[in-house]
């Protein structure tokens, strides 16, 4: 499908504007109950059956916060280098819409509890980019809507909406950049990058499940274009529905390219919500609004306000877990990686892979060579990311044992992998229902020797005259005859044995 | 002057989507009025030293142990809705957003 809308040249985009990103991240918490209730935090539930009078927004029900949301949100903003507040408050933000019981979203407003950070993201070339983080915040989900009626399940022209109110009142941490300059042609790439970054940082702090495919990540991406001589920002879009990294990349390019065509043709950018659609590439006008915003935002009365003593912030500092750019240098020191090697290590998104890999038993060497070398190119064949294919570092550690033990050459291993990645089970699952264990049986190996010495007998007669190189014939025909089931090593040397 | 116009009054009522007559509008503005003009004295005596009060009770980190608690069952969660389909809460088509 093409789009409908008139793009510019990439590289002519470039030429004539600097583009200015800002990106917010909402990251759903992980932990076991919603941010002002106790009802379970668990995705994928039956509709309707995590909700109380509190996530419901039933008259009289008082919200009490999660503790360890706050822990959360704190060791967030330590992360991200950020000011911890020393007191703030929850907002009512009031707006009706369905998707929200309460008629009001209890969130952060003027007073975030971290603020001014920074995150520095490592750009495919190896290179460091800073990105300014302006607050992170926290807030609560909302519920899921379900249009019925439409013909794609969006909203236009559905008959009517159903609600499950499991999601709403999750915790949400809301993590925003300052606007993002100077970046040029690599604006997507960076946008890219700071998701990727995040969420690898996300990960490590053990706060959420970061599952982007799952919503408990999700990135709105605004995008502006500057004149080359301008001095002040261009107008905004801001694009939502971006459900992958890649996605991240493909919006913000698109964006730019659709926005430099209208400004070069004398046209205004519409400051809108825009939609992205994965299938072509495009984003397209979202939600409209009627009249301005106006949240009313007022201190929720119902919660004490967040005053976390400096005691308690270091402590929770103290709890921070090795972050990934200090595993990325310590991982590099072990392993004895050169630059170009961690940095292909790194693009992989192979670091924590090739290290519960080297846990479950297997060398470094060996586990990158799986992971960034083979399983990468797998990954991409399946257009998922290589932490999404289904095979784990352990079943991965377990076909390499068996392929240094013997038991498998790298040929079925790399069988056996498939076998794993396509769901037929653990690796020894496959190796019974696919038949792929080496014949090391020497009486088996024997018998198709002879059947190849006896085809080839000049062969044979070459061999007997010292000329082990002939040899090379007779294996092949050899793991010909066993479907490549044999160790070539072991054939060779049963054939020079049969010919002395 | 007035602290709060007619105009004002009538954007509140939609947000609150609230249905306001004409005559209600000129009404509640002058209710509107007078209890603003009231508690607006307060401003008299509030200096730049006494921050506004948000909570009534000085107290701070009240949170609770994050540990599940049973919710209401699907049924009863929908007890009360208008209308329900496939153990959701169904609500008339949304227009003119996306959500």
């Amino acid at each position: 499908m093409t789009s409908v809308y008139e793009l510019m040249d990439y590289a002519e985009v470039i030429e004539r504007f600097d583009p200015v990103l800002g990106l917010e991240v909402h990251v759903e918490l992980h932990t076991n109950t919603k941010m002002f209730c106790g009802c379970a935090n668990v995705f994928g539930g039956e509709p309707n059956t995590q909700v109380c009078p509190t996530c419901l927004g039933m008259p009289g029900a008082l919200p009490t916060l999660n503790g360890k949301a706050v822990e959360s949100a704190i060791r967030i903003g330590l992360a991200l280098n950020c000011e911890i507040a020393e007191w703030c408050r929850f907002a009512r933000k009031n707006y009706f819409y369905p998707d929200m019981p309460k008629n009001f979203q209890t969130s952060q407003y003027d007073e975030p509890i971290a603020f001014n950070g920074f995150l520095d993201v490592t750009l495919d070339d190896g290179s460091l980019f800073r990105v300014e983080i302006e607050r992170a915040h926290m807030e609560e989900d909302t519920g899921k809507s379900l249009h019925v009626g439409g013909s794609d399940g969006r909203i236009h022209g559905a008959e009517h909406s159903l609600l499950d109110y499991n999601r709403a009142g999750v915790p949400l941490i809301e993590i925003v950049t300052k606007p993002i300059e100077g970046t040029g042609e690599r604006a997507p790439e960076v946008a890219r990058a700071y998701v990727t970054a995040l969420r690898d940082l996300l990960k490590a702090l053990d706060v959420s499940d970061v599952r982007m495919d799952q919503g408990s990540l999700r990135c709105d991406a605004n995008v502006s274009l500057m004149a080359k001589d301008a001095t002040e920002f261009g107008t905004r879009t801001e694009t939502k529905n971006v459900n992958s990294l890649r996605s991240v990349e493909r919006a913000v390019r698109f964006e730019m390219t659709r926005q430099a065509a209208i400004l070069v043709a004398g046209g205004k950018i519409t400051q809108e919500t825009r939609h992205f659609d994965e299938s072509t590439g495009s984003t397209s006008p979202g939600r409209t609004k009627e009249t301005a915003e106006d949240y009313r935002y007022f201190p929720e009365p119902d919660l004490t306000p967040i005053a976390p003593s400096r005691e308690w912030v270091e402590e929770l500092r103290g709890t921070l877990p090795e972050l990934p750019w200090e595993r990325r240098k310590r991982v590099q020191d072990e392993w004895s990686l050169t630059d170009a090697e961690l940095r292909d290590l790194v693009n992989a998104g192979a670091v924590d892979l090739v290290a519960a890999t080297v846990d479950a038993g297997a060398t470094p060497a060996e586990a990158r060579s799986w992971w960034v070398a083979y399983l990468t190119k797998e990954a991409n064949n399946r257009g998922v990311e290589l932490s999404e294919l289904a095979i784990t570092p352990a079943q991965i550690a377990t076909v390499i044992g068996l392929v240094n033990s013997g038991e498998l050459t790298n040929k079925l291993a790399r069988e056996v992998v498939t076998g794993v990645l396509e769901g037929e089970g653990e690796p020894e699952a496959v190796i019974e229902a696919r038949g792929l264990k080496v014949v090391s049986d020497d009486s088996a190996l024997e018998k198709a020797v002879d059947e190849a010495l006896a085809a080839q007998p000049d062969v044979a007669a070459k061999i007997r005259d010292g000329k082990v190189a002939a040899a090379g014939a007779i294996v092949g025909a050899v793991m010909k005859a066993t479907k490549g089931q044999a160790d070539a090593k072991r054939v060779r040397e049963l054939i020079i044995a049969r010919c002395s | 002057m007035p602290s709060i116009s007619r105009d004002e009054v009538a954007h509140l009522a939609r947000l609150a989507r609230l249905a306001v007559t004409d005559d209600e509008l000129d009404l509640f503005a002058g209710q509107l009025d007078v209890i603003l003009q009231s508690v607006a004295t307060v401003g008299d005596i509030a200096t730049a030293d006494i921050p506004p009060t948000s909570h009534a009770v000085p107290l701070t980190n009240v949170f609770r142990e994050d540990v599940v608690r049973p919710s209401l069952g699907q049924q009863q969660a929908l007890a009360g809705a208008p209308a329900a389909e496939d153990g959701r809460f169904r609500v008339p088509r949304i227009l003119g957003e996306e959500a």
